[in-house]
């Protein structure tokens, strides 16, 4: 018997199915319909690149502050820099910037505190951006205290004004979202009913009806010694268009969780609310949050739609702005800078939710 | 440690409080009141406002003129109609801008779903590329771009752009030639009919004929070619009775031909593109959650590639791609309501729009304006739930 005590040096991959012209060969040009279609694409790719490219960088004009700065062949961003912090702050006073930018950083640290794993004390800082936060901002923003000018709210708007309609709609709609769930739900007729009704309705209109029923018919339903701001009766509108959505979230999300778990609780002699507070909720919580931020997505995209009942939210502000007489003909690039403000926001969440949905991937869906 | 005894004197009664159903009950009859005391203060209020504002109630403005033009209409109106009149119009053009969106963007999302799956590396990336940009942009500002930027500034009338000498494009819209139709034209429309019915029975026996004998027949191109060609033939038989009538400029603007307004062709192009988005990820997840297992099996049975992809990973597919596509085509109708924006002449638009600020009569106005989406919302659930219903998987 012949024992070979050596170990056979490595071979190299055989030639042609390692480095750049086997992945060429592999994944573009395996065979000759895919060959089609990669030149296809190629070409495709080429009337969409370099014209963009060309109109967005090589010939645009970035410095100045008039439109005569602009050569008119490629883009003319001094457009959106001269109105770069009304985009941002809408009509806000320009010496209470400060106040805004506050705001605006305090959102940012919160929001990279709860998204960050790794920092600590998530549990105080979720309650102080729910209790405490609005209370700042609202102090700030709308000012009449503590010798702060006040700022009414027509002026708020751009950026601003997006956030703000987005992130109170959120954070409003959460608690009626989870009420209604359970309500639908739950074995009492009549409450289910209600909630059925409430929760079908909302989604059944577009989004824009409910702003003109908020607009329109609020202040008759309310007694006229009453007048409802603005921005207030359309984040009526919002909170209650989103918590319809948010609902059926929810719903989704006590679905996936077996029966066995709310069961074995009450066997424990649990109350309905022990169970759904402390067994049912929190895994249902975990397994919801990425359609959670999906929906808060869609909110996101359609706070535009405020502008149509008179708010200049960043769409609003855009479209304010290139109807302006000095600024006349300006219109792609005022709409390409908000397309790109909207995109990173929606993008960077949409990742977000499937980096989460990855790492939520317990184990528990069935 | 004593244990309590467990055993209640009999006749005892717990409190009404620690009774279930009782609390159930009692809960139930407080929201009762509750919602209908909070509809009373509603209903008390709106009452005491309109009346202070000298606004009476009741769907009677509905016969009155409208006294306003709109720029497209599907029926006969003029200025003269009524108000009546222009919730059906409004209603229409809603309808026909759904209808087309969701044709197109069923065609674009099910194409880019599909080569978003492509074994091509450049193919895929670049649908993904496409839902990446598309979904994540808000529809009113695509509406605007391809309505204020891209529309509003072609040339005018007498630079049109020319596609041949039939199809113009400027600043007023498109302008196609119009189809005439002559004496004997009719004719067609009843083969066309014939052909539909002729189809479906040699579908049907042709999957009986399946089922009894094992053989079948391409059905599929049978019934293409029995759709349009038997309508080609007669229409050839009875020598072509059509004469297009062609858009021609005549001073500042054409005339004749078929006139697409801009407002329809960007509110139509934002939202099919966006719709699309959303479907091609529909369509690409429906297709990723049938198990590799099932195509391997199919493959097993030696069936060939053409018939896996029909009778075994489609049929699945479309379980779980339905659901989700009907709730994005009612968003897309809902969303159809964003024309108001850019004053294409749609329900809300023109009824929750126009109408309500020359009646003043909001209640009623959006009430009916709810109520259209309501019940679309609500024909489609009941699609949806009888669709769910027959294609269930059939479990233990």
């Amino acid at each position: 018997m012949i024992h070979n005590k050596e170990t056979i040096p490595q071979q190299p991959a055989p030639k042609g199915t390692i480095g750049p012209i086997a992945w060429l060969r592999g994944n573009l040009f395996n065979g000759p319909i895919n060959s089609i279609f990669t030149l296809l694409g190629l070409y495709v790719l080429y009337l969409l690149v370099v014209p963009t490219v060309q109109w967005a960088f090589i010939d645009a004009d970035w410095i100045g502050d008039s439109r005569e700065d602009c050569s008119r062949v490629g883009a003319c961003w001094v457009f959106v820099n001269a109105r770069f912090s009304q985009f941002m702050y809408g009509l806000y006073p320009s010496e209470e910037y400060w106040r805004a930018n506050i705001v605006f950083a305090m959102f940012a640290g919160i929001i990279a505190w709860m998204v960050i794993p790794r920092l600590p004390f998530k549990r105080w800082m979720a309650l102080f951006a729910l209790l405490i936060f609005p209370v700042i901002s609202y102090v700030l923003l709308h000012g009449g205290y503590f010798d702060l000018p006040r700022v009414s709210t027509h002026r708020w708007g751009g950026l601003m004004l997006t956030l703000l309609l987005a992130t109170v709609g959120m954070v409003g709609a959460l608690p009626i979202g989870i009420v209604l769930a359970l309500g639908r739900r739950s074995n009492m007729p009549i409450v289910k009913t209600f909630c059925v009704i409430f929760i079908e309705f909302w989604r059944g209109v577009p989004l824009i009806t409910i702003l003109f029923m908020a607009s329109v018919m609020l202040p008759l339903f309310l007694p006229s010694e009453l007048s409802v701001d603005r921005l207030v009766r359309a984040l009526i509108g919002l909170t209650l268009f989103q918590s319809a959505y948010m609902a059926e979230v929810i719903r989704g999300g006590l679905q996936a969780i077996p029966k066995g778990q709310d069961e074995a609780a009450a066997a424990l002699g649990m109350t309905y609310w022990k169970r759904m507070g402390l067994i049912v909720m929190p895994q249902a919580l975990k397994m919801m949050i990425p359609g959670i931020v999906n929906t808060f997505i869609s909110l996101f995209k359609d706070t535009t739609l405020v502008m149509i009942i008179g708010l200049f939210d960043l769409l609003g502000i855009v479209q304010a702005a290139l109807s302006d007489s000095r600024w006349l003909g300006f219109s792609i690039e005022g709409y390409v800078f908000a397309a790109f403000v909207f995109w990173i926001f929606c993008f960077s969440m949409s990742r977000y939710s499937q980096y989460l949905e990855r790492k939520l991937n317990t184990g528990h869906k069935q | 440690m004593s244990v309590r005894p467990n055993v209640r004197p009999a006749g005892h009664k717990p409190p009404f409080w620690r009774d279930r159903a009782k609390r159930a009950l009692i809960f139930q009859l407080i929201l009762v009141a509750v919602v209908a005391a909070f509809l009373i203060y509603i209903i008390g209020n709106t009452q005491a406002n309109l009346s202070a504002r000298g606004i009476t109630t009741g769907f009677g403005f509905l016969g009155n003129t409208a006294g306003f033009g709109i720029g497209q209409t599907l029926i006969e109106y003029s200025s003269q109609s009524t108000y009546g009149r222009t919730f059906v119009i409004g209603l229409l053009n809603t309808l026909l801008v759904g209808g087309l969106g969701v044709i197109a963007a069923s065609i674009i999302g099910f194409i880019v779903g599909i080569a978003r799956l492509s074994p091509n590396w450049l193919i895929a990336k670049l649908a993904n590329a496409y839902i990446e940009t598309f979904r994540n942009i808000p529809l009113l500002l695509q509406i605007f771009f391809w309505y204020f930027a891209v529309l509003r500034t072609l040339p005018s009338a007498r630079e049109s752009m020319a596609f041949g000498e039939a199809i113009f494009l400027n600043v007023r819209g498109l302008y196609l030639p119009q189809p005439l139709f002559e004496s004997g034209f009719g004719l067609i429309p009843v083969t066309f009919v014939v052909a539909i019915i002729a189809s479906i029975a040699l579908i049907v026996w042709n999957k009986r004929r399946h089922e009894a004998t094992g053989k079948r027949l391409p059905v599929f191109w049978m019934s293409l070619v029995i759709i349009f060609g038997l309508p080609l033939l007669v229409l050839v038989a009875t020598g072509v009775p059509i004469t297009w009538e062609m858009p021609v400029l005549r001073g500042f603007n054409f005339g004749g031909g078929i006139t697409i307004i801009p407002e329809f062709l960007a509110l139509w192009l934002a939202l099919s593109i966006y719709t699309a988005s959303f479907i091609a990820e529909i369509v690409r997840s429906g297709i990723q959650a049938i198990p590799h297992g099932q195509t391997e099996a199919a493959q097993a049975l030696s069936l060939p590639r053409k018939l896996v992809l029909r009778l075994v990973v489609i049929p699945q597919a479309m379980r779980v791609i339905i659901p989700p596509l009907t709730s994005q085509y009612l968003n897309l109708i809902k969303n159809s309501s964003l024309a108001t924006a850019i004053g294409y002449p749609d329900l809300v638009s023109v009824f929750a729009g126009t109408t309500l600020n020359q009646t003043g009569q909001a209640i009623e106005v959006i009430a009916m304006t709810m109520a259209v989406y309501l019940i679309i919302s609500l024909l489609v659930s009941m699609f949806m739930n009888w669709f769910n219903a027959r294609v269930a998987l059939v479990e233990r």
